[in-house]
């Protein structure tokens, strides 16, 4: 049995006065890969945003290998939705990749040669180094998602948090993303994606966390990624839903 | 010195400040705010002129602090409460410069502060309120204190160079990786205020809002690089002051508005012809959605 990095007892969490998530408990095995899905609104990236205290939780604990989330921060790292920054800010796709070296960097110093490297061979690792000096609002969506993706590596975390990594971008982009995460568990870390293609959970994740407001059904993909607990999640819309996804596959772009 | 020497320094100043922190403004799209603020400061100048007295500069820079971060705490308390932000802002500073303006007619009303001055300021003037310093000697008040505020702008922009950009940039990102995002807002805010109340008597609480703004809005339309913005804003900034200066002597014209003319006038032209972002290249170059 590996062991628990993350803990969550009793979480509750709230946006403008409606609860968005209540009493949320599961406990998340080192180097496991676990797809975070649900429907709209169910509270996906807040739970993230909670957990990283990027909101605040109203009730309820968060534990990180036994620590409390600020002694954990440096080993967590976290890629927003791709549509959370604004493009057009005047930098370039090495830039935001040395973003992510910022905490490591330090106060009052700049980046230097060696962190521009790292950077450097982060996008490289991503197949984007072509791209180190372009303009990011130059980039195509799934360019701007492996640039985020580069970042992430060079943070060298030990645990990721991504948020719709998948979302909006190329067939390519795809299996380079989720080669990398497969490459990351390898390593022994840890990997939480918010997910929203149900089609490819089972190719992608080895846990799956139904989340609606609550979490509904937590565990391994090959037990829990059942028919039943898809309904339970996704209630009475889930024909529509699947039609959706088939329109996502009739219709690459 | 000569007068006219104080008026052109004074007024490049004033540029030179606004448009390094107005880079920022758009990055973080918080022009709104810079609006705001320029109006607030006046409630915190005439909060400190009746609890001290006098109109000095650390009294006035303390003042303009203190309603800056109040504007920015009140502005976050009502978007809380579910109050769309740019209409908690409208509330927040119209509220606050009200009682400014109230307060100078009932409590203050001298010589030295009137509604008339804090809106357009009076740069004219500003050569005869002088100081002696050591070293340099006799120096208008106005000069001095923006001087101040310029060195301390500077200082924060380059120390903090890439906590600002981040910061800006993705937020989320930066408060993962453990830095103070709330604190560099309030500290940004502070920025934003003394920038403004340094530049009051020159320009006023109305045209601060072109020299914060528009520089800064036409240096991003002629780079992709922050530090090449921050530059090229600084320019316009000071361009924007001496012409400004140079239009209102030739045809004796409020001095503000013309450095705030001379603004729009660059915004214009940068719109038109920048490379990268203006109208004509729109028309002469292949839309980056036609090579993908």
């Amino acid at each position: 049995m590996s062991k628990t990095v993350l803990k969550v007892e009793n979480l509750t969490a709230s946006y403008r006065k409606n609860y968005v998530l209540e009493d949320v408990n599961f406990e998340i095995a080192q180097g496991s890969l676990t797809g975070i899905v649900g429907p709209n609104g169910a509270g996906k990236s807040t739970l993230i945003k909670t957990l990283l205290r990027l909101h605040p939780p109203i009730t309820g604990t968060v534990d990180f290998y036994g620590l409390p989330f600020k002694d954990a921060q440096r080993v967590i790292g976290y890629v927003p939705q791709r549509g959370s920054v604004d493009w057009d800010f005047p930098t370039n796709a090495l830039d935001v990749v040395v973003m992510g070296l910022y905490g490591k960097i330090g106060w009052l110093k700049r980046p230097s040669k060696a962190h521009k490297r790292l950077a450097y061979e982060a996008l490289q690792k991503m197949g984007m180094e072509t791209y180190a000096n372009r303009q990011i609002s130059q980039l195509s969506g799934g360019q701007q998602q492996r640039v985020f993706l580069a970042r992430a590596l060079v943070q060298d975390a030990d645990f990721y948090f991504m948020d719709e990594p998948l979302a909006g971008v190329d067939a390519a982009t795809e299996k380079a993303i989720m080669a990398i995460l497969k490459e990351l568990k390898s390593y022994g870390k840890t990997v939480m994606v918010v997910h929203h293609d149900l089609q490819t959970v089972e190719d992608y994740f080895d846990h799956v966390l139904f989340l609606n407001r609550t979490v509904v059904k937590h565990g391994k993909t090959l037990q829990v990624f059942t028919k039943e607990n898809i309904t339970k999640t996704y209630g009475g819309n889930l024909r529509i839903h699947f039609a959706e996804e088939e329109s996502h596959v009739v219709h690459p772009l | 010195m000569s007068y006219t020497g104080w008026i052109i320094l004074t007024a490049s100043l004033v540029g030179l400040s606004c448009s390094l922190i107005g880079v920022f403004l758009i990055l973080r799209k918080m022009a709104m705010m810079a609006d705001a603020i320029s109006h607030t400061v006046l409630l915190g100048i005439v909060v400190a002129f009746l609890v001290t007295r006098e109109l000095s500069g650390p009294h006035m820079l303390i003042g303009a602090v203190i309603a800056g971060l109040i504007t920015a705490l009140l502005v976050q308390w009502l978007y809380q409460l579910e109050i769309e932000q740019h209409a908690s802002i409208g509330i927040v500073f119209t509220t606050l410069f009200a009682l400014g303006v109230i307060l100078i007619s009932t409590s203050v009303g001298n010589a030295h502060l009137d509604v008339q001055h804090a809106l357009m300021g009076e740069i004219t003037f500003i050569p005869w309120e002088t100081i002696t310093l050591p070293l340099i000697g006799n120096v208008p008040e106005a000069t001095a204190l923006l001087a101040i505020v310029l060195i301390i702008i500077l200082i924060s922009i380059i120390a903090f160079y890439k906590e600002w950009k981040l910061t800006s940039f993705d937020p989320a990102l930066a408060a993962s990786l453990g830095i103070p995002v709330v604190l560099m807002h309030y500290l940004f805010m502070s920025l934003v205020s003394i920038t403004t109340v340094a530049s009051f008597d020159a320009v006023g609480a109305i045209m601060v809002v072109a020299m914060l703004i528009t520089p800064a809005a036409s240096a991003y339309l002629w780079t992709d690089k922050l530090s090449v913005m921050l530059v090229l804003s600084g320019i316009f900034g000071v361009i924007s002051a001496v012409t400004g200066y140079i239009i209102a002597a030739r045809i004796d014209t409020s001095i503000s508005a013309s450095m705030a003319f001379a603004t729009g006038i660059i915004f214009l032209i940068s719109f038109i012809s920048s490379p990268k972002h203006g109208l004509v290249s729109k028309y002469t170059r292949p839309s980056i959605s036609s090579l993908r």
